[in-house]
């Protein structure tokens, strides 16, 4: 086996108009336009999907799971971001 | 399709990750009893990874290899219609064979070195796919049995504590009732037409049971890594467990097909619930893992062959690329 691997591509669907498109899995491919067929080919082979985007898995950037502590701690502090963060009185309505 | 990967532990491989503290282990335990599930970069025991990258391309293999007995009836099948479906099954298995890969590759093994392990015959995949398709009744008694068990065992995967897998097997799982179907209906076909029709069904029948019970694995006796495998949650039910719930969801479906089990010793246990069923030639299961089957040089020949024959189409789609990505360098 002389040759080298194609390279990886991340596969993301639209499955109808009106949601987003969410990550299928993944496939290898020499170029773009392979990996748009392979991915049609391999996951929307029962009408899955209206819209296909591909991209090079190694363009993707990702955070840490070991950092997601830290990472995310600026959120966990601030639950009055909430709207149950707010006690409305009895007798209003429609807030 | 199935694999009896299930129950080799892969060797730790400590120069990888360094040692591994027993808070680590014991924090990745707990996130798995938790039921939370795990992704591809979050840390885990090395022992866990190289089982996972096992049994998940030993599970892509089969689904390779496994297109190998059904295409042999591609251009024999009977009808156009059934020739369609064939058709459409077959690539079913190797677009299941593609997810399977890539949720090993989440792991950090490459595709080409899967690959190679398939080709060199080090990767083992599923004892089953080593039989030989005699008639057009086989089709039916795989997708009815081979795909039947092998929803069995799958349905619970897809609750595995590896989150790539266990999608891929979601995925997998959707499809494989098709499978099944397919396989039931032309038996039930063949069931209602002639007496030769019918004796071919039984044939068949005859010679794939037995296969089909070993795709279970080992008895639960016999399974030394089992254990491991339920305390990761990569396994949910013994393979004992499993083959019996397959024994007792398909004796029905023969009777209804007026086919009767290969097996003097099957009987209902009114007490248990359920069917008491003669013992499996084990010999013949190790027999066929190690390579002896009556098929295995013949499948592994053939893939090989698909692989070399390929290697052009591989190199040619690399030029173009190179040869397009080159012109847009230059534009």
């Amino acid at each position: 086996m002389s040759n080298k691997e194609w390279p990886l591509y991340e596969v993301f669907i639209r499955s109808k108009s009106g949601l987003s498109h969410r990550h299928a899995g993944s496939i290898h491919a020499a170029d773009d336009q392979m990996a748009l067929d392979h991915a049609r080919d391999t996951y929307t082979r029962r009408s899955e999907g209206v819209s296909i985007w591909v991209v090079r898995s190694s363009q993707i950037v990702a955070s840490d799971p070991a950092e997601s502590a830290a990472f995310f701690e600026p959120a966990e502090d601030k639950i009055y971001r909430h709207p149950t963060f707010y006690k409305i009185p009895d007798g209003v309505d429609n807030l | 399709m199935y694999t009896q990967g299930l129950d080799q532990q892969g060797q730790p491989d400590s120069k990888r990750d360094g040692p591994e503290s027993a808070a680590d282990l014991e924090a990745f335990q707990k996130r798995v009893d938790d039921e939370e599930k795990i992704e591809a970069k979050d840390w885990m025991p090395e022992a866990y990874r190289r089982t996972l990258i096992r049994q998940i391309s030993q599970h892509a293999h089969s689904e390779i290899i496994g297109m190998q007995p059904e295409g042999n009836w591609l251009t024999r099948a009977p009808t156009l219609k059934r020739k369609a479906i064939l058709l459409a099954k077959i690539q079913d298995e190797a677009g299941h064979g593609l997810y399977l890969y890539s949720a090993a590759e989440t792991l950090g093994v490459s595709r080409d070195e899967m690959v190679a392990d398939l080709l060199s015959g080090k990767a083992k995949y599923s004892s089953i796919f080593n039989y030989p398709t005699l008639t057009w009744a086989d089709i039916g008694a795989i997708g009815w049995l081979v795909d039947g068990a092998a929803i069995m065992n799958q349905i619970p995967l897809c609750r595995c504590s590896y989150g790539p897998y266990a999608r891929a097997m979601v995925r997998i799982c959707k499809e494989e009732s098709f499978h099944q179907r397919q396989g039931f209906d032309i038996l039930h076909e063949l069931c209602n037409g002639t007496a030769e029709q019918k004796a071919m069904a039984q044939d068949a029948l005859n010679r794939w049971w037995w296969p089909s019970l070993m795709m279970f694995g080992p008895s639960d006796n016999e399974s030394k890594h089992s254990a491991q495998s339920m305390a990761w949650k990569i396994k949910r039910f013994s393979n004992d467990e499993l083959r019996q719930k397959f024994v007792d969801v398909t004796v029905p479906q023969a009777d209804f097909l007026g086919l009767k089990m290969p097996d003097d010793e099957l009987v209902w246990d009114e007490k248990s619930g359920h069917y008491r069923f003669g013992e499996i030639d084990w010999q013949e299961f190790i027999e066929v893992i190690k390579g002896n089957g009556p098929c295995n040089q013949q499948r592994l020949a053939k893939r090989r062959k698909a692989h070399d024959d390929g290697e052009w189409v591989r190199e040619a789609a690399h030029a173009y690329a190179e040869k397009h990505a080159a012109h847009k360098d230059a534009a």
